[in-house]
């Protein structure tokens, strides 16, 4: 395998504009994507970083492609882990897709590394987030654990 | 339809039969992998092997994208990671890895 890649598939009981201002607004990722926020101008080649709570950057890059409520692609890079910078650019795509009452969202992360160290990281990450997602969503309240940065990272 | 991804029954179903715990082994191992490369190796039907797919895929267990000519399938971990976080739960999280560590380290001691 030339490229290290991961697939995440969940349905959601919500709307598209919904879900993209879940993934993109500060008031609604603070509250599943572990208390951080994102900042970006939302426009093709535009800078874009995760914030952590302290204010440092936990991850940055370029926006790819957006086609809002519909699609984002972004060039991603790890800043907080030094041999997982090293790596260079990731590139993780979201689809949102209206199926009947439910919208499908894939995130595709990927890598063109054989065997990255954070492709890796980042698999054991991205379905605690995304279940909080959806249940925030769904509920109205996330996961307890990822409404907060952990401890000690 | 693939839409009722969230249907708890569909995935335990799915995960019912050696030969398609078997295909999600394989991509565990090696993920997004076409029929043909996924049937290598397998003492399975071509066939038979797109029959469990095709259930995998309804649980949204496997999923599919297309690059190129080629179909990759990858495995989908979220069903069940929404299995794990419905009757595990946060608190029993940390003390049934310890317990997992502590099975893997003895059955490697008595393996060795």
């Amino acid at each position: 395998m030339a490229e290290s890649e991961f697939v995440y598939v969940t349905y959601i009981r919500t709307t598209p504009e919904k879900l993209w201002r879940a993934l993109t607004e500060p008031a609604f990722t603070r509250k599943f994507w572990m208390g951080t926020t994102q900042e970006s101008d939302w426009v093709p080649g535009a800078s874009w970083r995760i914030v952590k709570p302290d204010g440092s950057t936990a991850d940055s890059g370029k926006v790819v492609d957006i086609e809002p409520y519909r699609r984002l692609v972004l060039k991603w890079q790890n800043q907080m882990f030094p041999e997982m910078a090293a790596e260079g650019f990731s590139r993780m795509t979201f689809e949102l897709e209206q199926q009947g009452e439910m919208v499908k969202l894939s995130v595709i992360h990927r890598m063109e590394k054989p065997e990255s160290l954070f492709i890796k990281a980042v698999s054991t990450g991205w379905p605690v987030i995304l279940s909080s997602l959806k249940t925030l969503l769904e509920t109205g309240e996330s996961l307890q654990a990822t409404r907060r940065w952990p401890e000690g990272m | 339809m693939a839409a009722m991804g969230t249907d708890v029954d569909m995935v335990f179903k799915a995960l019912a039969a050696p030969e398609r715990r078997l295909l999600l082994d394989r991509l565990r191992a090696d993920n997004g992998q076409t029929l043909g490369e996924l049937c290598r190796h397998l003492q399975m039907t071509r066939q038979a092997v797109t029959k469990h797919l095709k259930i995998l895929e309804d649980a949204t267990l496997v999923v599919t994208i297309r690059r190129g000519r080629e179909k990759l399938h990858y495995l989908n971990p979220m069903p069940i990671h929404d299995i794990a976080e419905r009757w595990i739960g946060k608190y029993e999280r940390g003390r049934l890895r310890a317990l997992a560590e502590l099975k893997a380290k003895l059955e490697g001691e008595i393996d060795g």
